[in-house]
């Protein structure tokens, strides 16, 4: 019974192909870069200018959850499904007897996992590198990675199924959406899933340690919203696809 | 007329099914060069494509000018005597647009040549293997020119119309635009080395605005604890690191422009030297790679 359940949820022949499809080659390269760029400042400001809790937010907040995590996520959520959507090879899969929720939850799975072993793990090593876990800023920021590459997998997987141009669109979001408008205009802060995922951090760090713009109950509840939402159209998008195309 | 051989059927021919030879004017090299730079250019705005490929750029376009119409705006209804703003610095304060629009055209510019095996469609015209790149990259370029002058124009003519000083504003205009020039042959060869890695467009994107976001990131962050610290002097050298903190680097350092680094501690003379060898490094690198990329490609 919990066997058939599992089979609903997660299809480890649907897996095997994403996570080939995704760490295939010169994606791989990139994935791998984007950790070891991390891990190779944390070292040097370590060495540099020895533990300090504020260099550790600037760096954890500034750079690994504001900039690596959403593009980490973009890579994985898009490249999860876009690609095969737009060469067609989607056909040989839909074609199978699997269904589509299935599909899209298994590849949900998949994009989440490769987003938090490229971000969230780099993100917590990171963290104990620069200052080991004082003020559980290391912790809290690796929970925040967690979470916030679970809501970006969802949203950049639901984008795969909506537009051929998936990555721009995602792009646009976590660069122009949450980076600059949110640099700008202080209520663009309260729809981004950075600021959702920072409110799980400000909880779980030291009081005054870490800031968010959302109060925890809010934070916790958009992003776990955004996730089965993406989530849920994702596999409406992939039930109503046509194999014949448009006109 | 050419002197075609229409009465008499060659001797020793079985049957003549009629081929002809091709008798009109060949363009030659220099034309299949222009056609390719004209084709790749107007591609990067979406012209002579769908019209949902002129969505993206066009939209892209429209962002970068808007800001300028305000500030030119703003600037003539308040009677200033100045713009509140530098020409250099306003393409590293829409840096995000110009990265965007980079990461999308590059690999439309080269990618699907690839994926799409056309390459040597390419080469079996009379057209060498550096045709192809220049072309390519002058298109970008380009692009990346109109895309980064238009805004700086838009300012210098509210400038003149708001009767700014005509010498002071015409001098700043020129040195905005030797700046974006540069930032626009740099961005060009990165966009182009790093989208022709890879037929598939998503990634292709998706490299180039690693490339570029990421090294801002990693740098900044870097520059703001060095700030924090009171170690003004390595900030400086730090902005070698990414595209956007070089092209600043060189205008503060050559065109008076303000730098953007934090605390405004951009480099001086002497090190501005090491940024625009750097860049022009960079750029003739990129040349050397997309060379070498196309020595075998589509084959």
């Amino acid at each position: 019974m919990s066997r058939q359940l599992t089979k609903r949820i997660y299809h480890p022949t649907v897996a095997r192909l994403t996570r080939r499809g995704l760490l295939g080659r010169r994606r791989a390269a990139v994935l791998f870069a984007l950790p070891a760029l991390l891990l190779l400042i944390a070292a040097a400001i370590r060495l540099l200018t020895g533990p300090d809790d504020e260099t550790a937010t600037n760096v954890l907040g500034g750079f690994a959850l504001a900039t690596m995590v959403p593009l980490i996520g973009v890579i994985a959520g898009t490249g999860a499904m876009g690609p095969e959507i737009d060469d067609g090879s989607v056909v040989y899969l839909l074609a199978k007897p699997v269904p589509r929720p299935t599909i899209v939850l298994t590849k949900l799975i998949v994009a989440t996992g490769v987003t938090v072993a490229f971000s969230a793990v780099p993100t917590l090593l990171a963290g104990l590198l620069l200052n080991g876990n004082s003020q559980r800023i290391a912790v809290a920021y690796a929970v925040a990675a967690t979470a916030a590459s679970v809501a970006y997998s969802a949203l950049f997987l639901l984008l795969g199924t909506v537009t051929r141009h998936a990555v721009v669109a995602g792009l646009v979001y976590a660069l122009v959406w949450e980076s600059l408008f949110g640099s700008l205009i202080p209520g663009a802060r309260t729809l981004s899933v950075q600021q959702w995922a920072l409110s799980l951090a400000e909880r779980i760090g030291a009081p005054g340690a870490i800031s968010s713009d959302v109060g925890l109950p809010l934070g916790v509840g958009l992003l776990a919203a955004v996730t089965v939402v993406a989530a849920w159209y994702a596999g409406e998008r992939l039930r109503k696809l046509t194999l014949a195309g448009e006109e | 007329m050419p002197t075609e051989t229409t009465a008499a059927p060659a001797q020793g021919v079985i049957h003549n099914i009629g081929y002809r030879d091709y008798a009109g004017p060949r363009l030659g090299r220099g034309y299949a060069r222009r056609a390719l730079y004209s084709q790749s250019l107007r591609g990067a705005y979406g012209l002579g494509r769908s019209a949902r490929s002129k969505v993206l750029p066009m939209t892209l376009f429209a962002v970068m000018c808007v800001p300028a119409a305000i500030v030119v705006a703003v600037a003539v209804t308040t009677k200033m005597d100045r713009l509140p703003l530098e020409y250099t610095r306003y393409a590293i304060l829409l840096q995000a647009v110009i990265g965007l629009f980079l990461a999308a055209q590059a690999p439309q510019s080269v990618s699907r040549d690839l994926r799409f095996r056309t390459v040597p469609l390419y080469f079996s015209r009379p057209i060498e293997r550096v045709d192809y790149v220049v072309a390519k990259f002058a298109a970008l370029a380009s692009a990346l020119f109109v895309l980064t002058a238009a805004p700086l124009l838009i300012l210098y003519a509210g400038a003149l119309l708001a009767k700014m000083g005509f010498a002071a504003q015409t001098k700043a205009f020129a040195q905005g635009l030797i700046s974006v020039a540069l930032l626009s042959l740099f961005f060009a060869g990165i966009g182009l080395v790093v989208a022709a890695l890879t037929p598939r467009r998503g990634f292709g994107v998706a490299a180039v605005i690693a490339v570029l976001t990421i090294s801002y990131g990693a740098v900044s962050t870097v520059q703001g604890i060095a700030l924090a610290r009171d170690n003004t002097d390595v900030i400086a050298w730090l902005g070698l690191f990414s595209p956007i903190t070089l092209i600043d680097g060189v205008q503060t350092a050559f065109l008076s422009a303000t730098s953007a680094f934090p605390g405004g501690h951009g480099p001086g003379t002497g090190a501005g030297a090491v940024y625009l060898l750097v860049v022009l490094g960079a750029v003739a690198a990129s040349y050397g790679l997309l060379m070498a990329r196309y020595r075998k490609a589509g084959l």
